[in-house]
């Protein structure tokens, strides 16, 4: 089945949006570290452990108290400039960003938010070890939102001012590793109704959603920077929740993927049920395999015997040839198991009868097995090789994914990879468990401030758009370029002082520095300021349209140069007209030959040698203008 | 739960609205203003909130405040559930495990934070101990008491007497240990004090706090706990100590000597430090290493001394430059029989207040010195200063801290009321408060 073929709105699907973006903020959220991260080896290392509390009904999240259960440990690295003991959380939060809170007002006020009277900040609980105090602090801004993307209008239904989390670097039995550089970065999240019925339509809201972000000038840009989940659900499938895509042009992949695996999960569900397979058939029997195994050549099973460990089996009655089903690309019924198994039991990987024999195990080793767990042939065997602990509680996770199986979907959370599938993540969370964050007195917000917020909001992406298509006399594709960039303020900046043409500056700035950018040059490091010089220097007619690309180069690797010092240094000086003319000239009668052979080729060649010569240090319209004057003057002679 | 109890934190124009409507904490309401409309669960205002805002929960989870205008609608639409906090069974008592007793006195340790509410309540019964740190009924048999609950900025000399007397009932009834959860602003005074009113201890007494409220996921409540629990069962001395994290991580607790140590940080977990001394053990991995050479045994044979009054007559000075010294004749004046000058280096205050001291020990009360440096001993015939303060009877406190030698102080004027006697007392080492030599090793005890 091919994706164009889908009719979505027949399946039912729902998809809602939570855009998460940092904020260009001079400090983070709740202390006054920059918001930056660190490349070194950290100066700081703490161990931890995060101890799951009761929510207020007495439960306890069954993942976390496993996971704590299972003893694990975080390893948080952390260094000075990026990192105080806020974030260690050794101090308690400071008072909320001011800053932050104004730029998600901006934003709540472009999509017409409702901005709340009094912040109160919340404790969001998160205890995998991402954040150090083993809960996020968010707080919602404004409520019930509305955005136009092209016919649709989308519901916001809130937009929160959040701290980001601490970021992972490793995992190591069960030390997982944190950096805490990017824990308190400023993060604003908008949240979507599930109003998006195609894949196309949820990335364009995610789109429209980036622009306006974008448009208020205080976000941050590049990788990482922004971060989207997504909850999806299908007609007779569940609601997953897919976490982490950090590219809005990955969401309809993400999507489509997503339909793509309810809808074979369903399938699969109506075969087995069609084949009679109910839950009570799926027994936690387990039966030790180990001897089976004993004269295997596959390396991992070798390994894992001499380490003493035990190979474990059960078996998934009518379930042969299911687990080798792909739901998405690269990932079959048994990935689901195997990520299930890693989850639960920290065990490497499972093996299963759908995909032997294989990895050194041998078609007799299979027939073993299959009698030792006395199987029929429309059965399949999962196995794993661990201590005894990991290897019951991978299988009975098996288990529970099989017994899911005949039931369809499961409701859980997912991981985005970067390829547009996902994997298991996590169950999903029971109903959000937050609490007041007691530290943080609530700030009131008034309508002055409102008001004059509102009063300096920038344009919304489309009306600047439309006029810097009027205004400048831009194409579409330009003007948008331009908007998606990060240079439509100083463009208007350069298009002010310099007599330039608008085009010119917006192809340099969108399309000549990513060029530059993908031949490796620093283009980062020029400053606003430089780049102004040069659309004046041009202006000005002290450097051509044509050296514009190599003098940027240039002054990019020579960030303390100025632009008449790359001019000099180039050879980049424009040309006095006079010597053009003689150059011209000097070109003509070397070829006087050629200019008789064929004059109607002539022009194209002769142009080609001049500009070869000049260099840059002419304007091409004034070469172009000088040999067609002078080759006419050589006719007429 | 009376009116005023069931809309906790509202005054005002917001409390009369809600009364109107007859709503209550937890309630369902809804809030219609500007053609907005809000609703949500009913949550409690912080008490120095104005009367202006309703706080309520959105179904998302989130608290948000709505401010009150006279075109704002408010109306009851549903009765909340209320939440009752069920806690867990209570695991088996292991009856070969030893038995160690709980004393709460309040602060972070032993209180809460009520979800529904934000307000934090003390909890520290054996239930919520069991449900908070289940593993403990692996270490010891617990018995819990809540004697207090009490900020321990509150806490007095009366309290400490009280705190005195419930641990020696608790080891007269023959528990291998106590522990006593204690707020961590002064738990290193209360140290101090029940070192010197349990004396010839049979077994260990043993100080906890924590930095971080248990309810938090990263608290450093259950580690302390248990480390404190885990020695008060099993360490083989019978002191008075503290337990607390030893460094950031959450792999140590150290143990400091009752009359040593200090609170030296405002927020981080390792706040308490041996002053002038080695730690005495570390519970590492569930196993107590012993750090100090030289302490008492544990001995359940050991006949316990409770020597529980206070006096509350002795004074803490420290001393400022351009600090008045009509400050040491008002204590004089208020019939005061001690007073402890934290005076700078080596033991120094300004020559301004030679006069006042003189009439103060002239008069009979009992002036020590001691350092407001807090590492180092204090020498008082190095400088002229020094020299000349011992000519006036002042009296030099070694390496003790100020803290400690102020509890005892109150200690020795509750035992006599004679000045040489109480001299004799102050200068005999009673609870390892001082030491007579000075080692470079303990200088990695500092934060």
């Amino acid at each position: 089945m091919t994706t164009k073929e889908i009719d979505y709105a027949q399946l039912g699907l729902k998809v809602g949006l939570e855009v998460h973006q940092q904020l260009d903020t001079s400090t983070k959220l709740f202390c006054h570290c920059k918001p930056e991260l660190f490349k070194e080896e950290p100066e700081i290392t703490f161990l931890r452990r995060l101890r799951p509390t009761q929510s207020e009904l007495g439960q306890i999240d069954p993942a976390a108290y496993f996971e704590f259960q299972k003893g694990v440990k975080i390893l948080y690295e952390a260094d000075s400039q990026s990192s105080c003991l806020v974030e260690m959380d050794e101090e308690p939060p400071h008072p909320l960003s001011m800053e932050a809170v104004e730029i998600a007002l901006t934003a709540a006020l472009m999509m017409n938010a409702n901005p709340v009277d009094e912040i109160h900040v919340m404790r969001k609980t998160v205890i995998d070890g991402s954040n150090t105090t083993g809960f996020q602090r968010t707080c919602v801004i404004a409520l019930n939102g509305i955005i136009k993307v092209g016919e649709k209008t989308v519901p916001i239904q809130h937009i929160s001012l959040e701290e980001d989390a601490a970021r992972k670097t490793g995992e190591d039995g069960t030390t997982i590793r944190y950096r805490i550089d990017r824990l308190g970065i400023p993060l604003i999240e908008v949240a979507t109704a599930p109003v998006m019925n195609s894949p196309r339509e949820a990335g364009e809201v995610a789109l429209a959603i980036g622009r306006i972000l974008r448009a208020t000038g205080r976000v941050k840009r590049g990788l990482g920077t922004i971060r989207q989940d997504l909850n999806i659900s299908i007609k007779g499938g569940a609601l997953t929740e897919i976490k982490g895509v950090q590219e809005l042009e990955l969401i309809p992949l993400v999507i489509e993927y997503e339909v793509q695996r309810q809808l074979n999960l369903i399938k699969i569900s109506e075969e087995l049920a069609k084949a009679g397979i109910r839950p009570e058939n799926l027994k936690e029997e387990f039966f030790d395999v180990t001897e089976v195994f004993q004269q295997t050549n596959c390396k991992i099973l070798r390994k894992s015997i001499e380490k003493g460990h035990q190979i474990l089996a059960v078996k998934l009655p009518g379930f042969a040839g299911f687990l080798k089903r792909e739901l998405m690309p690269g990932v079959r019924l048994g990935t689901e198991m195997a990520d299930r198994a890693h989850f639960w039991g920290r065990v490497g990987g499972i093996f299963h009868t759908d995909e032997l024999p294989a990895y050194g195990i041998t078609q007799q080793e299979v027939e073993a097995l299959k009698k030792a767990v006395g199987c029929v042939p429309t059965d399949a065997v999962v196995f794993v090789a661990d201590v005894m602990e990991n290897a019951r509680d991978a299988l009975k996770a098996v288990l529970e994914r099989a017994r899911e199986a005949l039931r369809g979907v499961p409701e859980e959370t997912r991981a985005a990879n970067p390829d547009g599938t996902t994997r298991y993540m996590r169950p999903r969370p029971g109903a959000a468990r937050m609490y007041p964050e007691t530290d943080i007195p609530p700030i009131q917000l008034t309508e002055e401030h409102i008001d004059k917020i509102r009063k300096r909001l920038p344009e919304l992406p489309e009306q600047k758009l439309r006029r810097l298509m009027l205004e400048y006399n831009l194409n579409q594709k330009l003007a948008q370029q331009l908007l998606d960039s990060e240079h439509a303020e100083l463009f208007e900046t350069i298009l002010k002082e310099s007599r330039v043409s608008p085009t010119t500056v917006a192809a340099f700035l969108t399309e000549t520095l990513k060029a530059l950018k993908r031949q490796g040059i620093p283009v980062e490091r020029l400053s606003e300021g430089r780049l102004r010089e040069i659309f004046k220097a041009l202006a000005n007619g002290e450097i051509t349209k044509e050296a514009i690309s190599e003098v940027a180069a240039w002054l990019s690797k020579n960030e303390n140069k100025t632009v008449k010092e790359a001019l000099e240094c180039l050879s980049l000086k424009v040309m006095p007209k006079e010597e053009l003319e003689k150059l011209v000239d000097q070109i003509i009668s070397q070829n006087k030959n050629l200019i008789e052979k064929n004059e109607a080729k002539a022009f194209g060649s002769i142009m080609g040698m001049v500009m070869r010569e000049v260099r840059g240090r002419a304007n091409a319209d004034l070469v172009s203008e000088i040999i067609r004057r002078k080759l006419a003057d050589a006719q007429k002679a | 739960m009376n009116r005023e109890e069931s809309l906790a934190g509202y005054k005002g124009l917001a409390l009369k609205i809600l009364k109107d409507m007859d709503a209550e904490i937890g309630d369902l309401i809804r809030i219609v203003k500007g053609g907005q409309a809000y609703e949500g669960i009913l949550i409690p205002r912080s008490e120095y909130g104005d009367d202006k805002h309703i706080v309520i929960k959105l179904r998302s989870g989130y608290n948000i405040g709505v401010r009150l205008t006279p075109d704002t609608k408010v109306e009851k639409i549903g009765r909340g559930e209320k939440p009752a906090f069920v806690a867990p069974p209570m695991p088996e008592q292991k009856q070969a495990l030893p038995k160690v007793s709980i004393i709460s006195t309040g602060g972070t340790i032993a209180s809460r934070v009520d979800y529904r509410t934000g307000a934090v309540r003390p909890a520290l019964s054996a239930g919520d101990l069991y449900s908070v740190v289940p593993e403990l009924a692996d270490i010891a048999r617990i018995d819990a008491q809540i004697l207090f609950s009490l900020y321990s900025e509150n806490i007095t000399p009366v309290h400490w007497a009280e705190m005195a007397k419930t641990v020696a009932e608790k080891i007269a009834e023959g528990v291998e240990g106590v522990v006593i959860a204690h707020g961590t602003d002064t738990m290193g005074y209360s140290a101090a004090a029940l070192s010197f009113a349990l004396q010839n201890l049979p077994v260990p007494v043993i100080f906890v706090g924590s930095q971080r409220s248990a309810d938090r996921p990263s608290s450093d409540a259950a580690t302390n706990l248990t480390g404190a629990v885990l020695a008060a069962a099993r360490a083989p001395f019978a002191e008075v100590a503290v337990a607390m994290h030893e460094t950031t991580s959450d792999t140590s607790i150290v143990l400091h000597r009752g009359t040593r140590v200090r609170k030296c940080h405002t927020s981080r977990r390792d706040a308490f430090k041996s002053i002038n001394a080695q730690p005495l053990a570390r519970v590492e991995e569930n196993r107590i290493t012993m750090l100090a050479e030289d302490y008492p045994k544990r001995d359940p044979t050991r006949k316990l001394v409770v020597k529980s009054d206070f006096c509350d007559k002795v004074a803490l000075v420290k001393f400022y430059p351009g600090i008045d010294p009509a400050v040491i004749d008002w204590y004089v004046d208020k019939g005061y029989k001690a007073v402890v000058l934290e005076g700078t280096g080596l033991g120094h205050v300004a020559k301004s207040l030679f006069e006042p001291i003189k009439k103060a020990v002239d008069k009979g009360v009992l002036v020590a010195m001691a350092s407001q440096c807090i590492w180092g001993r204090v020498n008082m015939n190095v400088y002229d200063t020094g020299r000349d303060l011992l000519a006036l009877g002042v009296i030099p406190l070694e390496d003790m801290l100020a803290e400690t030698a102020t509890v005892k102080l109150m200690w020795i004027f509750a035992q006599t009321s004679s000045m040489e006697e109480a001299k004799q007392l102050l200068k005999t080492n009673i609870a390892g408060e001082f030491s007579t030599r000075s080692l470079y090793t303990v200088e990695e005890n500092k934060p």
